[in-house]
């Protein structure tokens, strides 16, 4: 079979996220939710929170905490503490601040604080292009990320028909999207990149290492993921943050996710295959 | 080991001197397959040269401090039924030794990461430039194993490669650090006269993360979770090889059931990889429909290894002693997507190697020199399409792949062509292993749910005998696990003591292999570049540490 045959074959593989919702949540770890997120005595909130390789779990007499910009979504707590933790199928991870990924007790962070840098980003992105140029930059990745970020552009995300594009020139990029805990020989480039870029730009920390530093933080060579370099607009965590966490998070900075959606936040949108 | 340990002794019997030399065997349990030497380190180039002129193949050499200012340098090398580690004390502040690079050239790149993090110089090395952490001369140096670490971030020195050949009509070409695409970050240097190639040089050193000084500071529950994150591509062989370690060093055999699930696992992982691979190649070779098909192939698998055990990656399933539980999807379900994909990608593998613009884009691309590969020891896809039949899955017979039956995948020519070659090979085979595992598995998985306690956390309290984990509380002393990793043999030195984590390094394919790849531009390296860095399959990150 000639290879353009080939080509035509399968017929459309495409997703039609975030038209519709993708079926591919089957069990699938897009995060981890509290199911009771009340707090407890001293010895309980200890043992909670001991549990976290990453320290991604905080415990006092407020409640339980989960901040999801540290998870590594190594499974421990759901496994050992069902009664406290569950996966949530959602790919939906991403947020606007840094607070917003943390969830549990007192909700995701500070309402205003996310509405103002909502709006903030809004101003901001409305200059912008109809198609969108992504610059990436690894910053001290294990590797996997890249894979993901790579998937994006494949037939089953085809990011393109969203009018999304990667660039290798910081002159044309709208969007940079960091990879990596923020290794201290990337910073230089790191900054180099950034300042190369025109205004508007966004700057996405792509999974739980560009956000936290992640398990692999802190060690002489990493700071703990890329905020206190770049300015951060918009935080995927993921452990490395899958295709569909990143293309959320990428529409979620350009503003191109209807309220709707935007409000869904980390609300399910894996349905049955 | 008593194969082994003849092969030891009668190394040193040609030359009574070093024949008085201690041999011992670290065996702590069936599964061991190391055995320890120890040498001054005056002896120690000499010493090692002695066991790779016997056959051995030189595998690395990794430092590690001790908490009184001493330094331990330990030489690998991969013998024909074992992984021998010779050992060689520096006492505190001695911060020279003979270096191992003039008589055994493969031992170049270790030495200069071992000067990266040390300070300890290889005297008589041809050129200790930094690789891995290239830190401003009196810096603190990280010393891993010894307490704590430096405590602060160490800010390296980021000045580009500085240009090493000098002449008229010379063009340096700096690569990287940021790449042009989607890429890992490293750093090349193209110096050129015209379209020859006098030189390319590679660093790391804007990726590393000082992933050995971490593994210091974690317990032996969350190493293993530190281990999937070395070389995220390979998270699977990581935290296998890492297990392996532990394993030995705590005498336990995994379970069968365990082991089966381990290898579905890592199959799935060199398909992915090696399909990856192939991608950028037909990236490279302007195959759009090819590259299309397979990409979506491998987003495929990606999904059902999602579904298999939650993580695209296969994160979490390994740990010591055996894995996490038991799949998290039905065996049949999976069986039945996998031979659809299986189809697929034999179909389209094979209609991209009977493509003649693709095979004449490889054919002669990126060629590696035969002595060159022997020489080094080149491991995975890269040393087997140069002829060298090194796999460990066919070398260390304590494992699963003996009786599901398994060949060796060797090419001969050594261009990028070879190595897709292996890769398609490896692919069909991979498929076969874990069709055979998920068979076995499948058969004996209703017999298992019956019993009660079947995941590791189920089992906490039920001690030993179990299906899927095995308690793997390891004893003090040093063990080398070793698998084969897509990228190639993938070795974790570990050392406990006092029941702690003393050092734990992960040997990767990836830094091994990544030395020769300067040897490989021989032709139009601007045209030549995308096809040599795919066909290497390396992954930065694990280069880096
Ligand atoms: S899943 Fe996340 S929150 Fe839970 S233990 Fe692992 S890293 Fe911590």
């Amino acid at each position: 079979m000639p290879w353009v045959t080939r080509g035509l074959s399968d017929g459309i593989v495409t997703t039609r996220y975030p038209r519709r919702p993708d079926g591919y949540g089957d069990g699938f770890r897009g995060a981890v939710r509290t199911v009771d997120p009340s707090g407890g005595d001293a010895e309980e909130a200890a043992a909670v929170a001991a549990v976290c390789p990453t320290g991604a779990i905080h415990v006092d007499r407020a409640g339980v905490r989960l901040d999801r910009g540290r998870c590594i979504l190594c499974g421990r707590c759901v496994a050992e503490r069902p009664d406290r933790f569950a996966f949530d199928p959602s790919p939906e991870v991403a947020g606007l601040t840094r607070a917003s990924l943390v969830v549990g007790a007192d909700g995701p962070g500070d309402a205003s604080e996310l509405a103002e840098a909502r709006a903030a980003l809004a101003r901001r992105v409305r200059a912008l292009r109809r198609s969108v140029h992504i610059r990436h930059v690894d910053a001290g990745s294990d590797g996997a990320a890249e894979w993901e970020v790579n998937a994006l552009v494949n037939p089953l995300y085809d990011v393109h028909r969203l009018g999304i594009f990667f660039t290798a020139s910081p002159r044309h990029a709208d969007l940079l999207l960091v990879t990596g805990v923020g290794t201290a020989a990337m910073v230089e480039p790191l900054q180099r990149t950034f300042e190369a870029m025109p205004e508007p730009r966004v700057v996405l920390a792509a999974g739980t290492d560009a956000t936290s530093g992640g398990l692999v933080h802190p060690t002489y060579a990493t700071g703990g993921g890329v905020g206190d370099v770049l300015p951060v607009d918009v935080w995927v965590p993921g452990s490395p943050p899958s295709p569909f966490s990143l293309l959320h998070g990428i529409l979620l900075g350009l503003g191109l996710l209807d309220d709707r959606r935007r409000a869904a936040g980390g609300t399910s949108s894996g349905g049955p295959r | 080991m008593s194969d082994a340990q003849a092969h030891a002794v009668g190394t040193g019997d040609t030359d009574p001197g070093r024949s008085a030399v201690p041999t011992t065997s670290s065996g702590p349990g069936p599964t061991s397959a190391s055995a320890q030497v120890v040498v001054a380190a005056t002896d120690l180039a000499a010493t090692v040269a002695d066991q790779v002129e016997a056959g051995g193949r030189f595998a690395g050499l990794v430092a590690t401090a001790r908490p009184d200012g001493a330094t331990t340098l330990q030489a690998l090398l991969v013998r024909a039924k074992d992984v021998a580690v010779i050992s060689a004390a520096l006492p505190p502040g001695a911060e020279h030794y003979p270096s191992l690079t003039p008589t055994v050239p493969a031992a170049d790149w270790y030495e200069r990461e071992v000067h990266d993090l040390f300070g300890i110089v290889a005297d008589g090395h041809p050129g200790l430039d930094p690789l891995v952490l290239p830190l401003p001369h009196g810096t603190v140096r990280p010393r891993p194993g010894g307490p704590g670490g430096p405590g602060r971030v160490l800010h390296p020195d980021t000045a580009p490669l500085p240009a090493e050949v000098a002449g008229e009509g010379l063009f340096t070409i700096p690569y990287g650090p940021v790449r042009s695409g989607v890429f890992e970050t490293i750093e090349y240097l193209v110096e050129t006269f015209g379209e020859d190639i006098p030189s390319l040089r590679t660093r790391v050193h804007y990726k590393h993360r000082g992933i050995d000084c971490r593994f210091g500071a974690l317990g032996l529950d969350d190493a293993v979770l530190l281990a999937e994150r070395v070389e995220g591509t390979a998270s699977v062989a990581h935290a296998a090889a890492f297990s392996c370690a532990i394993e030995q060093l705590a005498g336990v055999t995994v379970p069968r059931p365990a082991q089966l699930l381990r290898v579905a696992h890592a199959e799935l992982e060199r398909i992915v990889n090696h399909l990856d691979s192939m991608v950028r190649h037909c990236e490279g070779a302007g195959q759009a429909v090819a590259n299309a098909r397979l990409s979506t192939h491998k987003e495929r698998l990606l999904q059902l290894r999602s579904r298999l055990c939650g993580h695209r990656f296969g994160r979490g399933v390994v740990v010591p002693g055996g894995v996490s539980g038991p799949p998290s999807w039905p065996v049949d379900t999976t069986l039945s997507d996998l031979e659809r994909l299986e189809r697929a990608v034999r179909s389209d593998v094979g209609a991209l190697m009977v493509t003649p613009s693709f095979l004449d884009r490889l054919r002669k691309t990126g060629p590696l020199p035969p002595q060159v590969v022997a020489e080094h020891g080149a491991v995975g896809p890269v040393g087997r399409g140069s002829g060298l039949a090194a796999d460990v899955r066919a070398d260390r017979p304590a494992n699963p792949y003996r009786t599901l039956g398994f060949e060796v995948a060797v090419a001969r020519d050594g261009d990028a062509l070879a190595r897709q070659h292996v890769r398609v090979t490896e692919v069909r085979q991979s498929f076969h292993l874990v069709r055979q595992a998920l068979d076995e598995l499948g058969e004996e998985l209703p017999a298992l749910r019956a019993r009660p306690g079947t995941s590791q956390h189920a089992a906490a309290g039920h001690g030993p005998g179990h299906e899927w984990w095995t308690p793997a509380v390891p004893g003090d002393g040093i063990a080398v696990g070793a698998v084969e990793a897509p990228q190639g043999e993938l070795l974790y030195l570990v050392e406990v003591a006092g029941g702690r984590l003393a050092r734990v390094k992960p040997r990767c394919a990836s830094f091994h292999n990544l030395a020769l790849f300067p040897a490989a531009f021989q032709g139009d390296i601007f045209t030549d570049f995308v096809f040599i860095e795919a066909s290497f399959g390396l992954s930065p990150a694990g280069a880096a540490g």
